[in-house]
């Protein structure tokens, strides 16, 4: 595994911008001053004069994305999670979900991976705050493959969606030549039947090397990819519910208002007999530290996430 | 005398409602008016026709205003204002651009639709669609943050294609602006801002023809024309009232405040003749 290629999803974020920009002039690209970070700064390269910097002033910016989908353009507005998610939140909320407006979020930076900024920057809770907005499509996608499918999966969907990429850079787990994607669609990545670990994010990845880890020892984990954290693949989640009885989530976002309690809540409401364990971040929050010594102090990890899964059996 | 009509539809609305804000409508009555019956290029046969001009009730709140003029204006029937945030009703308390022909973008949370105007005025830039955008805001809502956040937006790409129109009608919920927390000098403001500023008395319709004509000749900035007016202008007991910010008439008043107004369309009428 040590050859595996990596690619922060940022990176996939701004190739694939460049590509859909190529095809269609009315996707316009925004952001707060941090395009060098945001990776939107190649789309700026290629298309100056539709790449709009809004200075330091999130709220602002997804307002003009809203006026701008009004027109008939196509926006990816994009920050930090923390800033795009957070701080400009009720912009959101009020000036693009509430009148569906065809804005696309392109949020880089999520969750504790973020490393040494600390937890000022360390956006663990956008999920949560995405997901309860009405109509609000809610993608967070495991390695390049993915994120490029999903940028361009998130400008043919007439509405408002969340794109959640990360700062570091993670291992392709996707074979690009034999890859689809589908909003509100999951993807069993291995199959097993004792435990299914229903991953997003860069967790995908430690998901999988969490099944090696259990399969070594003679446990049968089934590795359930889901990207679409909203609209969530509820068929695919009972199913595992139901043929494996037992269910660890893997996130790298707060196990409050996450892909773990979305999980939960659609097992509780089907009545199925399924012990879950959420991993993710407790309760708290982060800190300064590179990221991967930060996802391993988190228990955000392959070694963690088999050892909740043997807990759980 | 239509902007009489348009108050009349204010009160009408807000009677029906039980509810909604008729200080900040009347205010704004004239300049609605203005806008709908003579600025603005719009067809209300075709409410969604691209190269129309946009407006953006900032202020959402004066919905009750917006909604007088457009249905006035024929964008819906005159009759459904009474349905006014009833249960089922497209007439939402705050504007809603997907219920409602004629409204450009939903708004109602203070500070956000003139981010939306700028986005709409630099998407025409970029469209090379030749229309201008206008924004209603109070004076009180430029007390938020995001108002100075799209007013630099608006100087930086030099949108000479947005014109904002401030309601300086002095009130807001807990009482005189100025006193809440004061956002004057508003012209230095603004100017300081990068805005062409203009001031006006939001109930001369020369004074208002005067700005906007200007405003459409200036380049390379955006507009503002301050409007200093009366809240809850044309219906006496109204006028600069605060509590008039959102309380609907009861049926003794609403029959005083129309009578008022027809006086009004009255004198209008017999002026004409």
């Amino acid at each position: 595994m040590s050859d595996v290629k990596k690619i922060a999803t940022r990176d996939s974020y701004g190739a694939a911008l460049v590509e859909l920009g190529a095809a269609h002039p009315d996707l316009v690209v925004l952001d707060a001053d941090l395009a060098a970070a945001t990776k939107t700064g190649v789309f700026k390269k290629a298309f100056p004069e539709r790449h709009f910097d809004c200075g330091i002033a999130e709220q602002n910016m997804i307002g003009v994305a809203a006026g701008m989908a009004a027109m008939g353009l196509v926006p990816f507005a994009s920050s930090f999670a923390m800033f795009a998610a957070g701080r400009a939140f009720e912009q959101v909320r009020n000036s693009v979900g509430y009148p569906r407006l065809n804005v696309k979020i392109g949020a880089t930076h999520g969750g504790i991976s973020v490393g040494e900024d600390g937890a000022s920057h360390q956006c663990c809770e956008d999920f949560a705050l995405m997901r309860s907005i009405p109509g609000m499509v809610v993608l967070c996608p495991s390695d390049d493959v993915e994120a490029k499918a999903a940028v361009k999966a998130a400008y043919e969907h007439e509405g408002p969606v969340y794109l959640r990429f990360g700062r570091l850079a993670v291992p392709v787990i996707h074979d690009e030549a034999n890859y689809k994607f589908e909003i509100g669609k999951g993807e069993t990545l291995r199959e097993g039947s004792d435990v299914a670990l229903i991953a997003t994010g860069l967790m995908t990845a430690e998901a999988l090397g969490a099944a090696e880890q259990l399969a070594a020892e003679g446990i049968s984990a089934r590795v359930i990819n889901l990207c679409s954290i909203k609209p969530l693949d509820t068929e695919l989640v009972l199913k595992a519910a139901a043929e494996c009885g037992h269910i660890v989530t893997c996130e790298e976002h707060s196990v409050i208002g996450g892909l773990g309690e979305a999980v939960c809540a659609a097992i509780a409401e089907a009545g199925l007999a399924c012990k879950v364990k959420r991993v993710g971040v407790n309760d708290e929050f982060g800190h300064s530290g590179p990221a991967a010594e930060l996802l391993a102090q988190f228990g955000l990890s392959a070694d963690n996430i088999a050892r909740q899964a043997k807990a759980l059996l | 005398m239509l902007a009489a009509r348009v108050r009349m539809g204010v009160l009408t609305a807000t009677h029906g409602a039980k509810a909604g804000h008729p200080g900040g409508s009347l205010s704004a009555a004239d300049l609605l008016t203005w806008l709908y019956f003579s600025e603005m290029k719009i067809d209300p046969a075709n409410p969604h026709w691209a190269d129309r001009d946009r407006f953006v009730l900032s202020k959402g709140h004066s919905a009750p205003g917006l909604y007088a003029a457009l249905a006035l204006r024929g964008f819906f029937p005159e009759s459904d204002l009474p349905t006014l945030r009833h249960t089922d009703s497209y007439l939402q308390g705050h504007p809603n651009m997907n219920t409602v022909p004629g409204v450009d973008m939903s708004t109602g949370s203070l500070g956000q639709g003139i981010s939306a105007a700028c986005g709409m005025a630099k998407a025409a830039k970029y469209q090379g669609k030749d229309l201008r955008v206008y924004a209603l805001l109070g004076d009180g809502e430029l007390q938020e943050g995001e108002v100075w956040e799209a007013a630099m937006f608006a100087a930086h790409y030099k949108l000479d294609n947005l014109c904002l129109i401030v309601d300086n009608n002095g009130l807001q919920i807990d009482g005189p602006v100025s006193q809440v927390m004061n956002p004057a000098p508003l012209e230095d403001k603004f100017r300081a801002f990068g805005f062409f500023v203009q001031t006006v008395d939001g109930h001369s319709f020369a004074q208002l023809e005067a700005a906007f004509a200007a405003a459409r000749a200036e380049k390379e900035r955006p507009s503002v024309i301050l409007m200093y007016t009366t809240k809850g202008k044309g219906v006496s007991f109204m006028e600069n009232q605060v509590g008039w910010h959102g309380k609907a008439p009861n049926d003794a008043e609403y029959a005083q405040g129309m009578a008022e107004l027809q006086a009004e369309l009255a004198r209008w009428e017999a002026v004409q003749e």
